[in-house]
């Protein structure tokens, strides 16, 4: 498997006070192609910053990020981005949401977007706006609009943390079919634990101030996963120690202040 | 996956419509009704008053003698004449105003160069009362319809432009980076997030102009003219006819509110995505 995209000694700060703030600092990240990466940590930890140079949303930062083998100047289709919230256009039906600014009018895209709705499991919802989805509902349509672009690698930011635990188990399957399906890179931030273990085939563990990668684990699982087998929970103990030791780490750091 | 997928979108909305329907029969009738217990309470009132000779019928006619001078109006084909006249003052007026305002609106709203140099000056002449520029305009194109025309597209000018210029800021960033995400096109970007997301705002503007319309024109009629409803209502004053003056005014409020309930149709067909309380 080649590296689809590369991160090289990613560094963000920024003045405020006339302090200067690490929020990223040294960050190397290397993700292959057809990988599910999740990323976790504290809030305020950076992920969802470096989510963002990712996708190109943010370029105020130092060193490199290169995907497919260019160097990421801004954003686009080829890092398609699932926000916290769904950013429907509340004024476009679900299928006119899907395809944005493409028309609907060319077979070949009609035919895409049909195909993602069944995907996305909202056949008979093409006409609804979105003020008549649900949470989980417009997520998904959010979801299909970033595949529609044939993304190489999707960036998802907590998607489902406004969702009920409910929906949440629901959408985190329904984005592994997809995964499955499409075997579309993935890098997902969350700061819930299970739902990174459980999703990701490697976990970056993120500790802050500055935001660093702690460490990485592979989980070694094969899929379909069952939420409930030991091994799951033995991740989930790795990865609580690792939380743990970040803890002491910012003890001591306040306690030395 | 999800259960709830199961349940399609026409489901869901059959039994909406169901439920809205029943109420629609009950109910749309009961709305109507309900906004005109006030007004039926004031005209029974009026008349009775005016029928005890409680109320001088100089300064106040009952409203059956207004409602005869009315049909007498329109029999002589007076009334239409004039009326005919006044529409078109504040139909050109309104146009020539209201467009210009959505194009400045929309300009300045666009691009921060434009609103730097063009929206300074547009908010100093906002102030200027139309009143204080009648004299003005009547030195500068006499009595005739252009100085009408011009002083009620002024008038409609503003609503339009403030609220045009309003609706574009306010579109959200977050959609902005969702549009940079899709990569589209400038021309895109106008016509699916930014038109669409600020035309609340400026369907609000147009209904202002128009009422802003309406009022100018009385102004421009008031200030000296042969024809109009305008100059029906002076003219009337002139003779103490004060159940002309009546007619003039209700005139001016039905028709007033006649274009105001023709926008906010339009305003419910266009905005149909919007999700807002709803009272």
């Amino acid at each position: 498997m080649s590296c689809l995209l590369e991160i090289n000694q990613l560094n963000k700060s920024f003045v405020k006070e006339r302090e200067r703030i690490h929020v990223l600092k040294d960050i190397d990240l290397q993700v292959k192609e057809g990988e599910f990466i999740t990323v976790i940590g504290t809030s305020g930890c950076g992920k969802s910053t470096l989510l963002k140079a990712i996708s190109g949303l943010d370029t105020d930062y130092s060193g490199e990020i290169q995907l497919d083998g260019e160097r990421v100047t801004g954003p686009g289709i080829k890092q398609g981005v699932i926000f916290q919230e769904p950013r429907l256009f509340p004024w476009l039906t679900v299928e006119r949401n899907i395809a944005a600014n493409l028309s609907l009018n060319e077979i070949e895209i009609k035919k895409n977007v049909e195909k993602l709705i069944n995907l996305v499991r909202l056949v008979g919802f093409e006409k609804a706006y979105p003020k008549e989805l649900s949470g989980g509902m417009a997520q998904r349509v959010s979801i299909a609009r970033a595949l529609l672009r044939k993304p190489k690698i999707l960036l998802l930011d907590e998607p489902f943390g406004a969702l009920d635990a409910f929906t949440r188990s629901h959408m985190q399957e329904a984005l592994l079919d997809i995964w499955r399906e499409e075997k579309t890179s993935m890098v997902f931030v969350t700061h819930d634990i299970d739902e990174a273990i459980y999703l990701g085939n490697k976990i970056v563990i993120m500790s802050s101030r500055p935001g660093t990668i702690q460490k990485i684990v592979s989980i070694d699982l094969p899929f379909p996963r069952k939420r409930t087998t030991k091994s799951l929970l033995e991740y989930r103990h790795l990865v609580l120690s690792e939380f743990e030791k970040v803890e002491e780490l910012e003890l001591v750091d306040s306690a030395g202040i | 996956m999800s259960n709830q997928t199961v349940i399609s979108l026409e489901e869901v909305n059959s039994s909406k419509t169901s439920i809205v329907n029943r109420k629609r029969k009950t109910g749309k009738l009961h709305l109507i009704l309900k906004g005109f217990i006030l007004p039926a309470i004031i005209v029974i009132i009026w008349e009775l008053s005016g029928a005890l000779e409680l109320i001088s019928p100089t300064l106040l006619p009952r409203p059956s003698v207004i409602f005869t001078t009315f049909v007498g109006l329109i029999l002589t084909g007076d009334l239409i004449g004039h009326f005919q006249i006044s529409l078109i003052r504040a139909i050109g007026g309104f146009l020539l105003g209201g467009t210009l305002g959505l194009l400045l609106g929309l300009a300045v709203g666009f691009k921060q160069n434009i609103e730097q140099t063009v929206d300074p000056m547009i908010q100093m002449l906002r102030t200027i009362p139309t009143l204080a520029v009648i004299p003005l305009f009547i030195l500068w194109f006499g009595f005739g319809e252009v100085s009408k025309i011009l002083l009620i597209a002024k008038g409609a000018f503003f609503p339009l432009y403030v609220n045009t210029f309003l609706g574009i800021r306010s579109v959200d960033s977050k959609l902005f980076d969702v549009a940079k995400v899709l990569e589209f096109s400038r021309w895109k970007q106008i016509t699916y997030l930014i038109l669409p997301a600020s035309l609340p705002n400026i369907l609000l503007g147009l209904r202002l102009s128009l009422g802003v319309a309406w009022l100018a024109l009385v102004a421009a009629e008031l200030m000296g003219s042969s024809q109009g409803v305008g100059y029906l209502i002076t003219d009337a004053r002139q003779f103490s006819k004060t159940d002309i003056v009546f007619v003039g005014i209700i005139i001016f409020a039905v028709f007033g509110k006649v274009s105001d309930s023709l926008v906010k149709i339009f305003e419910r067909k266009l905005l149909k995505w919007q999700d807002n309380f709803q009272g």
